[in-house]
């Protein structure tokens, strides 16, 4: 809902009114080089502008001249002064404009933070932590003052990135200590003599969970084109969660199921499906992913609103047209060990104990605490901890959530890892950290310090819609993730914005990148003379901040 | 880069052998330590084969305050030995007060127990009187076992064995395996403890190289076992992991060279062992290194080993005598080594252990090459 317009007398300056100086872009237009084409206005799904006559001032003499000549007035872009159609800055217009003509600039003095909340809602977005409001400083990184400062050299000769072999491979699943494993000697060898938990050797990136209600589908079915091209052709095994919201019946009847890991959150959208497919599964899933909390907002239960929730979205979840809420918690749930065991034990039970369950919690002050209930767990049930951190998020959030509720997620991952190593524990129930992974475009550099801090992998969400071509930042662009007009095709179910993506080109984006990130994780483990993933080997890092570097652990290098 | 040597022969030799052995290798150790783990001894020690040895170094309070300690548990002194030292002037070495070698009898109520209660008992009285001896500054004790003697000095190694007059070879020293490393840990600073090779009930170890994976190694062995303290030197994991391996989980000894370092998984899964291997590098990933390494190892039972990381960065050579060369195996650093000490060996048969290799020397003198 827009600010109520009051009309004011001509006398009156209308103070209260909204101008277009009050909102966090401006939108500049030459109308010198304008061709009239119109493909700015056609392009922006926000309908920040329009075409409009200008009043021009003339004498009444001068008019009436134009008008016998038969000279109408130019029409020119104007920006609408609201805040329901407030510029994103999302640039479509400049992408679309043959003249060069119109772009988006930001705007330093605008009111965005009161606007925003001026309709009796709170402000939402979609994107992830950073500020909206376009003023404020990108907050500074951990991950940017810690950097790989053990360099083999001489005794312990570095490795050699090009022609070594390495071994990037992580663990998904529940480990068991040494004295636990059901081996038995026999002439002199160990043999197996029972059961064990089931484990997937994967690659130590997860392609974060976003739904296919969250995605549009083009953008869903690119993550899912990269993920089997890694895997079959570039023999990188990555996992991708499906995000909370069900999986199209035709890949939970693939083959390729196994490349993906099924989420299942508090709403237990999809489920149905997903039961119902189980007689026909060809191949069981990489795991089943219990979400508790995210980091985007954590405290607060998904949210798909109305608009994103197009037909073919309402048959895979089972829920008809409307806004669809999460709720917060998982009902019934309310202790740690007993509620996850719950869970766990009929997930297990669901895919024949074959499937490793892991969850998924928010980072948060009593991560720890969490994490150790879940190691001392006698029936060794938890296959993994994925922690979300509060950079983390790609739907639609409220702002206070995403600006204001969270934890970092390197000290808590460093916390977690330090606490198991403390009772000899480390290793049991993997760390998967995801959170504003390569928020800098370098997911490998950060990935590899997570994995020295004690993570077994990453996990990657905003970066990939990056990829796709979501050109939304930490610095207020964009982040209409939430309206359903994603005027990159990605977070959106219109299907005129949809055609937007080029699912072969995005899926392309994506294993280019995931192959370059291979590259420089060789690159990273080189140096450090490690051919297998230094999971928790911290002395090869060193701070640049004393705080930091008192804070994980790790030595202060100046 | 330190140097490593061991012998293990028919017959006990002195350790003027071993430092006959270390040496030559001189150019590749910096004289500033000399440490020597002997088993199977003979000479002083022949009649207490049975009883535990404590090997100490350390003050007259020091003395006093294992002696008090000692009693108090219960051991009661059988026999001692402290070697009279050459204190001339100039010996390059910083030599502690004073070196005790003490056979004890077993506490009356340890009489009966079984074995493995007396190896606890062994073990817990170790850690107690290092930590005695190091709240009090008074010294170190290097090993309490049946049969096994320590001697770890900072210094040049042929003036160390000056001061112990370990050249004389008065046949009061000998022993059939004799494990020695020449220079001490630098990296971490120079202390006793950080000196090669590591003992810990029966088990000794000492390695060449770099543990890259050290912080990891340490974090996790420190809550295995209670034993597994200090870590002055990268190299102690390495000796925790034997004893882990072989002794704590019972396992035979080839899965020592498959925790340290695992098979690649694509290799392993190929295997029809590979599930078992998998779950070994799946629950062990913690104690694997990255080298480089080189490690000799000898156990509770005579049985000695070598072994590389898989990078195999780090030389090791095995060569065996017969006859002339006193029916005799050793292992080194050099090859130059070995000339020195087995000259007449047929230099063919050394063996140099491959980064997939696991050599195991039994008593008989017998080589097994296992190939991981």
């Amino acid at each position: 809902m827009a600010p109520v317009k009051r009309k004011a007398p001509k006398e009156e300056v209308p103070a209260q009114a909204v101008s277009v100086n009050d909102l966090p872009w401006l939108v500049r237009h030459d109308a010198g080089r304008c061709v009239l084409c119109g493909a700015c206005t056609a392009a922006c799904t926000f309908g920040a502008i329009e075409a409009k006559l200008p009043p021009r001032g003339a004498s009444a003499a001068e008019r009436e001249m134009r008008k016998e000549a038969g000279e109408g007035g130019r029409p020119v872009i104007v920006q609408k002064a609201e805040a329901a159609h407030a510029c994103t800055g999302c640039g479509m217009c400049e992408k679309v404009c043959p003249a060069g003509a119109i772009r988006p600039v930001r705007n330093l003095d605008n009111r965005w933070a009161v606007l925003s909340r001026t309709h009796g809602e709170p402000a939402r977005r979609g994107g992830r932590g950073g500020r909206s409001v376009v003023e404020a400083p990108p907050r500074e990184r951990t991950l940017d003052a810690v950097v790989i400062g053990r360099i083999s050299q001489m005794t312990d000769p570095a490795l050699d990135s090009e022609r070594h072999t390495f071994e990037l491979r992580s663990p998904l699943g529940r480990l068991l200590r040494p004295g636990e494993l059901p081996l038995r000697v026999e002439d002199g060898r160990l043999v197996l003599a029972g059961e064990t938990p089931p484990v997937r050797w994967i690659y130590p990136v997860i392609f974060s969970d976003m739904s296919i209600g969250a995605l549009s589908t083009r953008a869903w079915e690119a993550l899912a084109l990269a993920v089997a091209w890694l895997n079959e052709e570039c023999h990188l095994p990555v996992r991708m969660s499906s995000g909370e919201g069900g999986v199209p019946t035709r890949l939970l009847e693939s083959e390729r199921l196994k490349y993906f890991i099924l989420q299942i959150a508090s709403g237990h959208f999809g489920w149905n499906r997903i039961i119902e497919s189980l007689p026909r599964m060809k191949a069981d899933p990489a795991a089943v992913l219990i979400k508790v909390g995210q980091g985007a907002k954590p405290g607060d239960g998904g949210l798909l609103p109305a608009a994103k929730v197009a037909p073919h979205i309402q048959a895979i979840r089972g829920v008809p047209g409307a806004t669809l809420h999460s709720p917060p918690n998982h009902q019934g749930l309310y202790s740690i060990e007993e509620a996850v065991q719950k869970m766990h034990l009929s997930m297990n039970a669901a895919f024949g104990f074959r499937v490793p369950v892991a969850v998924k919690c928010a980072a948060s002050a009593t991560s720890v605490a969490v994490y150790n209930n879940l190691l001392r767990d006698p029936y060794h049930i938890c296959g993994g901890f994925f922690l979300d951190g509060m950079l983390g998020g790609t739907g639609a959030a409220y702002s206070v959530s995403l600006e204001h509720t969270g934890h970092p997620v390197v000290s808590v991952v460093r916390d977690c890892y330090r606490a198991a190593a403390g009772q000899g524990l480390q290793g049991r129930i993997p760390l998967w950290a995801g959170g504003g992974i390569g928020m800098n475009g370098d997911a490998a550099a950060d990935a590899f310090k997570l994995v020295c801090l004690g993570a077994d992998g990453v996990v990657l969400g905003r970066l990939l819609l990056q990829l796709l071509g979501c050109v939304g930042n930490e610095h207020g662009r964009c982040n209409a993730c939430n309206t359903g007009h994603c005027p990159a095709g990605i977070c959106t179910q219109d299907p005129r914005l949809v055609r937007r993506l080029d699912v072969d080109a995005g899926a392309q984006a994506i294993v280019d990148y995931m192959r370059a990130f291979d590259a420089e994780l060789r690159k990273l483990l080189a140096p450090v003379g490690n051919s297998a993933l230094p999971v928790g080997r911290a002395d090869a890092l060193v701070a640049t901040r004393k705080d930091v570097a008192d804070r994980l652990g790790i030595a202060y290098a100046c | 880069m330190c140097r490593i040597g061991s012998i293990k022969c028919r017959e006990a030799v002195p350790p003027s052998l071993a430092l006959r052995l270390m040496l030559p290798q001189q150019e590749g150790h910096d004289n500033s330590g000399f440490a020597l783990v002997m088993q199977d001894l003979e000479g002083a020690f022949s009649h207490y084969k049975e009883t535990p040895l404590l090997s100490l170094a350390t003050t007259p309070e020091g003395l006093r305050l294992v002696a008090d300690h000692m009693a108090a548990l219960g051991f009661v002194q059988l026999a001692q030995w402290v070697p009279e030292v050459d204190n001339r002037a100039g010996l390059n070495m910083a030599a502690m007060p004073r070196y005790v070698f003490s056979n004890y009898d077993w506490p009356e109520v340890y009489r009966y127990r079984g074995q493995k209660d007396r190896e606890e008992l062994l073990l817990d009285t170790r850690l107690a009187l290092r930590r005695l001896l190091e709240e009090h500054d008074a010294g170190y004790v290097y090993s309490f076992w049946p049969d096994v003697l320590t001697l770890k000095e900072i210094g040049d190694p042929a003036d160390i064995a000056a001061y112990f007059r370990l050249w004389d070879d008065d046949g009061r020293l000998v022993a059939r395996n004799i494990v020695a490393q020449c220079r001490q840990n630098t990296n971490y600073g120079i202390v006793r403890y950080a000196a090669h090779p590591f003992f810990l009930q029966g088990h000794t170890l000492c390695a060449n190289g770099e543990n890259t994976l050290f912080t990891r190694n340490r974090e996790f062995q420190q809550s295995l076992h209670r034993g597994y303290t200090g870590f002055e030197s990268d190299s102690q994991c390495l000796l925790y992991t034997l004893h882990y391996v072989h002794r704590e989980l019972g396992w035979p000894l080839t899965y020592y060279k498959h925790v340290l370092t695992p098979l690649p998984a694509a290799e392993a899964a190929a295997r029809e062992d590979g599930e078992v291997l998998g779950l070994i590098r799946e629950s062990l990933a913690q104690l694997e290194i990255n080298g480089p390494n080189a490690i000799i190892g000898l156990l509770p039972d005579g049985k000695m080993l070598a072994c590389c990381d898989a990078k195999k960065l780090r030389p090791l050579v095995i060569g065996s005598g017969e006859g002339d060369d006193g029916d005799m195996v050793a292992m080194a650093s050099e090859v130059c080594a070995l000339n020195a000490i087995l000259p007449a060996r047929d230099k063919e048969k050394d063996i140099y252990p491959g980064e997939r290799e696991l050599v195991v020397v039994d008593n008989g003198l017998e080589l097994q090459r296992w190939l991981q």
